[in-house]
């Protein structure tokens, strides 16, 4: 964590929404976060919180109809993004803001070699011809460590492994050289063994690289090995933000609380239950709909420490603690917060 | 020995193919039907290409001394009434035949992807224009629709082909757009997209290749219904006109008055038309097993 650093993605009250028959989902509703050089930023939240969205509208892949940013600003090196034109935004999809995504087995082309669609960015992007997007596509296979590098580069993905397969999508996803790479849930369908080691993969290469990295997850165990600081998101809203550790050891929103209290402990496994309840613990409720939102804070069905205040208004979001921001009215009830 | 089994049987099941040669062995092997078809196309395609060799007789040369002559050694097949040679004029049928099918299946298959690929890609009026068109095109068999075409361009090569491609159209066109529509929110078109792709670059480089196996496959199947269609075209007077040897027109000028004095003049143009369309509807089916997913291993 180098304090200060310089900003290289800045999303600035950021708002998706999605006009449905249904009426207006509110997915994204004034999320900002910023992104350092070199840094990695985790996102977390439950499935359906507005994590993906979010990616998507960083890229402005979001599907529309029936979706829409309808407001805030993404700047991305000192230029915004949602001012920019469709043949614009083409040349930043992949060149400047890379995405890997969680299906490893259908995110590649199964009628094209791995070659062919890590050269296919580099062609178009970096106007290589064929012959040296070819080497540099063995040479990125090579940094990703897949073995045998130069003949893989010939392959199908149906050749592939699945870790094997993510690999190769992180190897596409940097071949440019991005500024900020957005992966979203990249290790959620491996097994634990390979996710552990495509994590390590992400963290040394952009150690390497000094690409920032998104990191969006609904995997704690994942967020503390590997980022520096953590947004949480709920129901589309961002509800508390902080450094990995502070978030760890004294989270300042119920829901984060929640989360981490849902993770099984090796104590309570083996049935010491230290100062934690025996049972593990899990959030009562569902993420609400977010059609039918409620006028007050959005967690407050869910939460144990809800009142009236709770759910007549929303809680501001402020910095509780130097550089910890969090949205409730009564984190001093978790850890004594002061305001 | 279990292992030794286990080999032979994963050999035998094609799980170790490498090269054009050993996918070709074992297509034969595990297709022996198609492989039959393959062959009767095959024999097919070599008489269309190589007829000027093959023929013995100049297919358009009338004479009248050899008017209904019934097949010896030197005419095959017989000659028919104005002592044309029955296995020249088949030779040469068989050019017409194979430049009909492809070309219209070529054409068909084409605008039928394109707008097929559209449709799926692009959806809203585009697609309901198209989708709306295409049913009223299906309610039409086939040979009705291509007799309806054929009728009103007149009776030419270029008319047939184009007569029996507008039909193919819509057929084509369904499979394209219902791939289209699964492939389009494929993970892997998305991740294109993030990748800075265009629209069409992600529709032509990322989604049609991957409806081909399917395209392919209804080509085939196709490529039969047409030469079928042409024969039936030209048999009743809306398809190739006179002189040239068509299967379909020897069979409909020989057939109601020479059968009793010489039925040689329909047997061989019948068997011609019949192998010809068994060879490309097994190769066909063996292609469908071949390419259909559930069907891999």
């Amino acid at each position: 964590m180098a304090g200060a650093g310089e900003r290289i993605l800045e999303v600035e009250g950021l708002q998706t929404y999605f006009f449905t028959r249904g009426g207006v989902v509110k997915a994204v509703d004034d999320v900002s976060f910023y992104l350092n050089k070199g840094e990695t930023l985790g996102i977390v939240g439950e499935s359906g919180c507005g994590k993906s969205i979010t990616a998507l509208s960083i890229t402005r892949l979001v599907p529309d109809p029936p979706g829409k940013i309808i407001g805030g600003s993404v700047i991305l090196d000192g230029r915004n993004l949602l001012g920019l034109s469709e043949a614009e935004m083409r040349k930043v999809r992949g060149n400047e803001i890379s995405m890997i995504f969680q299906e490893p087995m259908t995110s590649l082309n199964p009628v094209l070699t791995i070659g062919q669609q890590i050269g296919e960015a580099l062609i178009l992007h970096q106007g290589m011809n064929k012959a040296e997007a070819l080497a540099r596509s063995i040479e990125m296979l090579a940094l990703v460590r897949i073995p045998e590098p130069a003949q893989r580069v010939r392959e199908y993905p149906h050749q592939l492994s699945g870790g094997m397969r993510q690999r190769a999508m992180i190897a596409m996803a940097l071949s440019c050289n991005p500024k900020v790479l957005i992966a979203d849930e990249p290790s959620t369908a491996l097994d634990v063994t390979i996710q552990a080691q495509i994590l390590d993969l992400i963290v040394s290469l952009q150690e390497r690289l000094g690409t920032a990295v998104i990191l969006i997850t609904h995997d704690l165990g994942v967020i503390a090995e590997t980022v520096q600081r953590v947004v949480v998101m709920y129901a589309g809203r961002k509800v508390e933000e902080a450094g990995v550790e502070p978030l760890f050891a004294e989270p300042l929103h119920p829901y984060t609380h929640g989360l981490l209290a849902s993770i099984p402990s090796l104590e309570i496994m083996r049935g010491e239950g230290v100062d934690r309840p025996e049972r593990l613990s899990e959030i009562p409720g569902m993420v609400p709909v977010l059609t039918n939102l409620p006028p007050g804070c959005l967690f407050a069905p869910r939460c144990r420490y809800a009142d009236d205040q709770c759910t007549s208004a929303y809680p501001p979001y402020e910095e509780k603690r130097p550089n910890h921001w969090a949205a409730c009215w009564h984190s001093e009830r978790l850890f004594g917060a002061k305001k | 020995m279990a292992i030794i089994a286990h080999e032979a049987e994963l050999l035998k099941a094609g799980a170790y193919v490498d090269g054009w040669w050993d996918v070709f062995v074992h297509f034969c092997r595990r297709y022996p039907l198609g492989a039959i078809g393959g062959a009767i196309f095959a024999v097919f395609v070599f008489c269309a290409v190589f007829a000027d060799f093959i023929a013995p007789f100049d297919p358009l040369q009338i004479d009248a001394s050899t008017s209904l002559a019934a097949p010896d050694e030197t005419m095959i097949m017989g000659a028919d009434v104005m002592g044309r040679d029955v296995f020249s004029r088949i030779i040469y049928g068989a050019r017409i035949s194979l430049a009909v099918g492809v070309a219209s299946t070529l054409i068909g298959g084409l605008i039928g992807m394109v707008i097929g690929l559209m449709s799926g890609y692009l959806l809203g009026w585009f697609d309901l224009l198209m989708q709306r068109l295409i049913d009223m095109m299906q309610a039409l068999p086939l040979l009705v629709l291509a007799l309806v075409m054929a009728a009103s361009l007149g009776p030419s090569l270029q008319n047939t082909i184009i007569a029996i491609s507008i039909p193919l159209i819509p057929r084509i066109a369904r499979v394209v757009r219902s791939n289209t529509l699964s492939l389009r929110e494929m993970p892997f078109v998305e991740a294109a997209r993030a990748a800075g792709m265009s629209e069409i670059r992600v529709a032509v480089r990322h989604v049609l290749p991957n409806t081909l196996a399917p395209l392919i496959v209804l080509g085939t199947a196709q490529l039969g219904a047409a030469i079928l269609t042409e024969a039936a075209l030209s048999f009743l007077g809306l398809g190739i006109p006179e002189p040239y040897p068509s299967w379909g027109r020897m069979l409909s000028e020989s057939a109601a008055e020479y059968i009793r004095v010489a039925p040689w003049l329909v047997i061989y143009p019948g068997l011609a038309i019949s192998f010809a369309i068994f060879g490309t509807n097994l190769l066909g089916d063996a292609l469908r097993d071949l390419l259909d997913p559930r069907q891999r291993s």
